[in-house]
């Protein structure tokens, strides 16, 4: 096989989540990032989290990413194998660019959520001729 | 003996943190009592797997993310069942500068014997928000089958 094979990562907890008054679980959701010159994109696995279930914010500078997982099912089963383990997802980020929140683009597809945050176009330069008088 | 460096130590040390983080494992230990199974390590073929059963079925489930249930193949031969597929990498990438790459693409193939027996003619498959469930019918050999007893 000339094609690289996916590894297994284990899923990370959130470490600082502050203090939750249910018994829930939050994982930090693997992500890609990239930039070109109209844009930032965000790409996030969050698998289990319906489109309704996505909340994204931007404060200041602030990207903040959480996704709300529906129910796990299996409820009444009798576990024989478990190697992973299923909970929320959130993510927060530092965005050093200025983006345009209005135009903020947000789509769920098959657990992965897109994510483009447009940037705000730069001042152009604009030459002042001063009049003679 | 460990040397730290004075500038290593935060400023207001809490003195309750360590009793804190000493309750978060205890929860999480009693969490692994009362219902909510312990994960077992060594899954160590994407992807990974939780296995359930109840009477008459068995369930599979899995986390992949970004894949298309088209690229997804599943099949059972006997007892083993095999789940393989391919994640198609993001847009070319020539015109970006990436910022973090964490995500990984590429092609994987998980085969896995299943615990009992099932019927290979009625295994259904779902594939929502990126997680694949797999339900596989017993077949009517390894279901429990409940004993009269004769009183005579």
């Amino acid at each position: 096989m000339t094609e690289k094979e996916i590894q297994v990562r284990e899923k990370q907890e959130v470490q600082q989540a502050g203090e939750p008054t249910k018994p829930e679980r939050y994982f930090v959701p693997p992500v890609d990032i990239y930039e070109t010159d109209e844009d930032v994109t965000v790409l996030a696995d969050m698998p289990g989290v319906a489109k309704d279930g996505v909340e994204v914010r931007l404060e200041d500078d602030t990207l903040t990413i959480k996704g709300t997982k529906g129910g796990n099912g299996g409820e009444g089963e009798r576990v024989l194998l478990r190697e992973f383990e299923s909970g929320h997802y959130l993510r927060r980020f530092t965005i050093a660019e200025i983006i345009d929140q209005a135009k903020i683009e947000a789509t769920m597809v098959d657990g992965v959520l897109t994510l483009k945050l447009p940037k705000v176009e730069p001042a152009k330069p604009r030459k002042i001729v001063v009049q003679g008088g | 003996m460990a040397i730290i460096r004075f500038t290593d130590r935060p400023l207001f040390r809490n003195p309750w943190a360590d009793f804190e983080r000493m309750r978060r494992e205890f929860d999480a230990l009693f969490q692994g009592l009362t219902g909510e199974y312990p994960r077992q390590v060594g899954g160590t073929v994407y992807p990974a797997l939780n296995i359930s059963e109840d009477a008459d079925h068995l369930y599979v489930r899995a986390e992949i993310p970004g894949v298309k249930a088209a690229d997804l193949d599943i099949s059972v031969e006997g007892d083993t069942l095999t789940i393989s597929g391919e994640r198609a990498t993001g847009p070319a990438e020539q015109r970006f500068s990436y910022h973090r790459r964490e995500i990984e693409c590429g092609r994987f193939s998980r085969a896995i014997t299943l615990p009992t027996r099932v019927n290979p003619d009625q295994v259904g498959a779902g594939f929502v928000n990126g997680v694949l469930t797999i339900i596989l019918p017993k077949a009517e050999t390894a279901k429990p089958r409940k004993i009269e007893i004769k009183t005579q």
